[in-house]
């Protein structure tokens, strides 16, 4: 009897669950099976995950892009500038977070403080002084504005690193001291490979935050050639492009698979990190 | 020579140093020239020529947009904060009893934070929300016939908008579910054996042990909404219409500077929501001490 109501609540339970988490994700699935039906079938049957056909062609048509770029140019301009500017943003980021974490400074407190002014000041206040920098500098229409920025250390992986240097023993470094390390390389002998599972989380953080990245692109990048895979796919809504929806779904579609794909396989570092940022504030 | 190079002053400042650069170049000199533009008229071709506060006159007494706009703004953060984090604590109090299949779950409540933001998930809301999409194909399954474009109607424009916001609840609740783990199970058990039951538990245990948590969310997640730009920019193809209703103050703010060109203008909007942000942000630190629980502060 206690038995048959412990499995009727949690029968219960996982109905409840289950419905809202398949309500969370069936919009993603219903635009990944859209992709895969014929243009004209994708509003008309849009109750339905089941194409009355495998389209393939969405992706054929959807790849070829605008003008002359397809999107092999828009997801190499995108890996060329997710790439640099995540090694960029990781190894300064680490720098700044040792010195912060470990290194007894004059200034270290108004130097962090800096640090969390910076993670919390809204953007909108830089960003036209960033721009009027960059136009002086010749820097529009390269990946520059969108690249170098990050070499400078990120705040929040800053933040982020710090929180998980300060798990690492302090006695290691007291003995690598007494070994004759110099504090130097004491952050590359000790520091560096401790921390390796915080550098692999920043970097899958950095990975998804510049892949996503937009408003960057839209200001700096303004010719085609240059896009991106976020700028590239606003062009399916510009008007002369504005009906081939099998090609928009598909090309949207693939551009959420690298993101979901690296979910998948780091899922556990991506908890750890936020779980530990989020934490100790 | 070998021990001035040892000494913390210069280790600390050599590895701070990519920081302190970036910091003078790419946030405190764009801080101060955005605080002078504020008070200039300037449109990238000439030089900024000074006009007092005309700028700042001009926001709250001559721009009804402005106006409009800082209320849609105001709206989209004080409902889809609110909600966001309601659902992130709600899912991650039913998640947090540890059952089969929560892996899964997990994974499926925090993929949408994932890829919230990006123009993919935009160019879906448009398609879903749209006079034919998923929405209405949804309620025509259960008789409700529409080809309202819930996007293009402005009493529900915003409203998708905020949706799109609550949707990216995952994060938050990876972060309250990391929380809850962290409460001894001895508080639980000893809360019990003092009688309470499981609503008393969870007001005077659960929630004050988690409101630090709570705090900085509310705090940082306040912040964020204050900047939504990308969806808002996307669904209404840099428009904030239709008839302005989905004018994020961002994208006014980006209209202002990067389609009409007038810097100085939007460098003044930028400094009143560093204002309004700021005093949000100190009310929220000044009232946490009635409702944040310091675990250290009553040990001592």
């Amino acid at each position: 009897m206690i038995r048959n109501r412990f499995r009727m609540k949690q029968l219960f339970y996982h109905l409840v669950i289950g419905f809202l988490a398949l309500a969370m994700i069936y919009p993603i699935v219903w635009m990944a099976a859209s992709s895969l039906k014929p243009n004209h079938e994708i509003f008309a049957t849009a109750h339905s995950l089941v194409p009355s056909k495998l389209e393939f062609g969405n992706y054929v048509s959807g790849w070829k892009g605008f003008g002359s770029n397809s999107f092999s140019v828009f997801f190499k301009n995108s890996f060329i500038i997710v790439t640099l500017s995540t090694v960029g943003a990781v190894v300064s980021s680490a720098f700044v977070a040792y010195a912060l974490a470990r290194i007894p400074f004059r200034g270290r407190v108004f130097w962090f403080s800096c640090v969390m002014m910076t993670m919390m000041l809204p953007h909108d206040v830089t960003i036209i002084p960033q721009y009027v920098m960059f136009t002086k500098l010749g820097w529009l229409s390269s990946f520059k504005p969108v690249i170098v920025p990050h070499f400078f250390g990120t705040p929040f992986f800053i933040f982020m690193l710090m929180q998980f240097i300060r798990t690492i023993p302090s006695e290691l470094d007291e003995a690598a001291k007494i070994d004759g390390c110099s504090k130097y390389s004491i952050f590359f002998k000790i520091i560096v490979p401790l921390l390796v599972p915080a550098l692999v989380t920043t970097c899958i953080f950095s990975f998804y935050w510049r892949w996503d990245e937009f408003i960057g692109p839209l200001l700096y990048l303004n010719k085609p050639h240059l896009y991106p895979v976020s700028l590239a796919l606003k062009m399916f809504l510009d008007s002369d492009s504005a009906n081939n929806w099998g090609g928009m779904f598909a090309m949207s579609t693939l551009s959420l698979l690298p993101v979901v794909v690296v979910f998948l396989f780091f899922q556990r570092f991506i908890v750890e990190g936020i779980s530990t940022t989020g934490l100790k504030s | 020579m070998k021990r001035l190079l040892e000494h913390d002053n210069v280790v600390g400042y050599v590895y701070l140093s990519p920081f302190i650069l970036g910091f003078l170049i790419f946030t405190l000199y764009p801080i101060l020239s955005s605080f002078y533009y504020s008070f200039t008229g300037y449109n990238l071709m000439e030089s900024p020529n000074w006009i007092g506060l005309e700028n700042y006159r001009t926001m709250f007494l001559d721009d009804e947009k402005l106006i409009k706009s800082l209320k849609v703004t105001f709206t989209y953060v004080f409902a889809s904060v609110p909600l966001r984090l309601g659902f992130a604590l709600f899912v991650a109090l039913l998640l947090y009893r540890t059952v089969s299949g929560a892996g899964f779950y997990r994974a499926a409540y925090y993929l949408p934070s994932l890829i919230g933001g990006s123009v993919a998930v935009s160019i879906m809301w448009i398609q879903v929300f749209g006079d034919q999409g998923l929405v209405n194909a949804m309620l025509g399954l259960i008789g409700i016939h529409t080809s309202m474009s819930w996007i293009g109607n402005p009493s529900t424009s915003l409203g998708t908008l905020i949706a799109l916001s609550v949707w990216q609840f995952g994060s938050s609740m990876l972060i309250f579910l990391a929380g809850l783990k962290n409460i001894p199970q001895t508080y639980y058990e000893a809360a019990s054996v003092d009688g309470a039951n499981r609503f008393q538990r969870f007001f005077k245990v659960t929630i004050p042990l988690l409101s630090p948590i709570m705090l900085f969310n509310l705090i940082m997640q306040t912040i964020s909404a204050f900047m939504t730009f990308t969806p808002a920019y996307v669904i209404t193809r840099g428009e904030g219409g239709p008839l302005d209703t989905t004018l994020l103050y961002s994208l006014y703010l980006f209209r202002r500077a990067f389609t009409f060109f007038q810097m100085g203008y939007a460098s003044a909007m930028a400094w009143v929501m560093l204002l309004i942000i700021g005093l949000i942000t100190f009310i929220l630190f000044k009232t946490s001490v009635y409702w944040v629980h310091y675990e250290s502060k009553g040990e001592k």
